[in-house]
């Protein structure tokens, strides 16, 4: 019973090339926002691994994702578009930076952690404004997309199921890792602090490795969202990202690493949706996020818990 | 040097209008524990209200006054439709639905004044310059700024260190529950810091709307400034958030100009072009966190 829901999501998700391989006429634009979809998914499935079971609360979550992004900017401007390359090279900046940065932010709890990683993204969207090299604070439009093993497999036509491939591939890794030792162990001292300390735990180990392992996937999800754009802008960094991967995963259920999933698509497609209708759309969104928490505490999975 | 001297002002000019925005946050987080992500919304208010005013009444100087008081009262009526709601809630809601009050109100404000950029001119006593040393001339209007900001930090500094309600709005901030099993009302006390807080960001508000653009959103960059000032000067405390205002603004001013120098000395070429802004845009971040490295609570940190 347990995986109903997040198989329905997946088969959901399939459905699109299905469709679309056996004839029937699926709209660009369709693909084009579950893609984003899926792309937000993945970046909040890893926000709710730290926030939902770990109870770190970052505001910073689109630094990663920027990070991740930047990698394949600065790999293009070099020449390089060989995935082989261009992941681990966004992979290492973004878990180096979540080791820097998470070991001062960790020193901190609660609304401070909130302060200090939102404080870190600003400076990764300075940062990033200030790359002359890479068009500051224009943006930088790549001249190819990634290539995996030569293989277009980001190119438009397949972006779309590489994406889902990997979106399913790092749910059951997050809920492999959930389910060990380092995931109980993680979930408790979100519950417990001191009692876990008091096991022997390394308390402090165990949610840096947390914010790691949270940062490198954001940055794949940076690859991801940098190939389908074929552009880079600071904009990838910026509060507002942080603050909508936050709403994603707390609309969604917090730790239930699926409602990320179902968070991402309300956001994306709220957005799409009331953007088509009126460029007004966050004066629906915003007061909807305000009912939302003061009426409806348990996010849309309701697997919420303290 | 002379270039110095000018950056010095200007960072002091910033650092204090990072405290008027700054010093109503960090009491909101001292005594009520509550994340106000929606405060640098009260800054845009200010600024806009202010050109509003001072466009209706022909006067700066009406449109500071009304614009304040009326920041302040949209203060009081956000916390009462909204925020005293949230108090008793994780912070994960208080960041959610202050996200959403910021969604609401930029937008709001764009439906209004519309997206492009307003300005306020400066009043006409204080838009001269004078002779700072020989050959360098500096704004009367940013002197005016930071003398504003110092005389609103001592009068709060004096308030908060002198007088009966300072006294508890101190202990509320180092022990709520704590003043409220005394008898004190502690809503009461609080919505009197929140009102006073939103109002001086309004004032903040007008303050630098002769200097920046009024635009939607423009609350936000300040806000995380002030959240950077909060982190260093410890939550609740007004002379922390004073002297990190203060260290802020000068270490984002003085080092844009400094390390894009010293980058230059150092590594000559092309190269020095792309490292200085890089690092001068970074630098109040480092600093923050070897504050924290030192002390994780901030400098003066109210609760122990």
């Amino acid at each position: 019973m347990k995986f109903v829901v997040p198989v329905a999501i997946f088969v959901a998700l399939a459905l699109i090339p299905l469709l679309a391989a056996v004839g029937v006429h699926v709209p660009g634009i369709v693909t084009l926002i579950a893609s984003r979809v899926m792309i937000f998914a993945l970046a909040a499935m890893s926000l709710d691994l730290i926030m939902g079971i770990g109870g770190l609360p970052s505001f910073g979550h689109a630094a990663p994702v920027a990070i991740g992004a930047y990698a394949v900017a600065v790999c293009d401007a070099a020449g390089v578009q060989a995935a082989a390359a261009v992941i681990p090279a966004a992979l290492a900046a973004a878990g180096l930076f979540a080791l820097a940065t998470g070991a001062v932010a960790l020193r901190t709890r609660g609304v401070n952690f909130i302060m200090i990683t939102l404080a870190f993204a600003q400076m990764v969207y300075f940062a990033t404004g200030s790359l002359a090299d890479y068009g500051g604070d224009d943006g930088y439009t790549l001249s190819a997309r990634t290539t995996v093993f030569g293989l277009d497999l980001l190119d438009a036509k397949r972006i779309y199921l590489t994406t889902l491939v990997v979106l399913i591939a790092v749910y059951v890794l997050l809920r492999v890792i959930a389910a060990s030792r380092f995931g109980r162990a993680l979930a408790a001292i979100r519950q417990n602090r001191g009692r876990v300390q008091a096991l022997g735990i390394d308390a402090f180990a165990i949610e840096l490795a947390a914010l790691v392992i949270a940062a490198m996937i954001a940055a794949l999800a940076g690859v991801l969202m940098a190939n389908q754009a074929e552009f880079v802008s600071p904009a990838y960094a910026a509060w507002g990202r942080s603050g909508e991967l936050m709403v994603m995963v707390i609309l969604g259920g917090l730790g239930t690493l699926h409602g990320a999933v179902i968070g991402a698509a309300i956001v994306v497609l709220a957005e799409e949706g009331l953007g088509a209708v009126t460029q007004h759309w966050p004066l629906v969104l915003g007061p909807f996020l305000v009912l939302a928490v003061l009426f409806f505490r348990h996010g849309i999975v309701g697997g919420a818990r303290r | 040097m002379t270039l110095l001297i000018v950056q010095a002002l200007n960072g002091a000019q910033l650092g204090m209008l990072l405290f008027l925005i700054a010093a109503g946050l960090t009491l909101v987080f001292g005594v009520m524990n509550f994340v106000n992500l929606a405060h640098g919304v009260q800054y845009m208010i200010g600024a806009y209200l202010g050109v509003s005013f001072a466009l209706l009444t022909g006067s700066f100087w009406a449109g500071l006054v009304l614009a304040s008081l009326t920041a302040g009262a949209f203060g009081l009526l956000l916390e009462w439709l909204i925020f005293r709601h949230l108090y008793k809630r994780g912070e994960l809601d208080q960041v959610l639905a202050t996200f959403g009050v910021i969604l609401s109100l930029n937008e709001g404000t764009r439906l209004i004044w519309g997206s492009n950029p307003l300005e306020l001119p400066m009043p006409d006593l204080l838009s001269g310059s004078f002779q700072l040393v020989e050959g360098l001339r500096y704004p009367v209007y940013r002197v005016a700024v930071m003398a504003a900001g110092l005389l609103v930090a001592l009068a709060l500094a004096l308030v908060v260190n002198r007088t009966r309600i300072g006294m508890l709005i101190r202990a509320g901030a180092s022990n709520g529950p704590m003043v409220s099993a005394l008898g004190v009302d502690i809503m009461r006390l609080f919505r009197v810091v929140f009102g006073v807080g939103a109002m001086m960001a309004g004032f903040a508000g007008v303050l630098a709307a002769p200097l920046v653009s009024v635009e939607p959103g423009m609350g936000e960059n300040l806000l995380i400034l002030a959240f950077v000032v909060i982190v260093i000067g410890g939550v609740g405390s007004i002379r922390g958030a004073f002297v990190a205002a203060v260290i802020v603004g000068l270490v984002d001013t003085l080092g844009r100009s400094l390390i894009t120098d010293a980058a230059q000395a150092a590594l000559s070429g092309p190269a020095s072009a792309r490292v200085g802004p890089a690092v001068a845009s970074m630098l109040i971040y480092l600093v923050m966190a070897a504050v924290l490295a030192v002390k994780p609570a901030g400098l003066f940190a109210a609760r122990t």
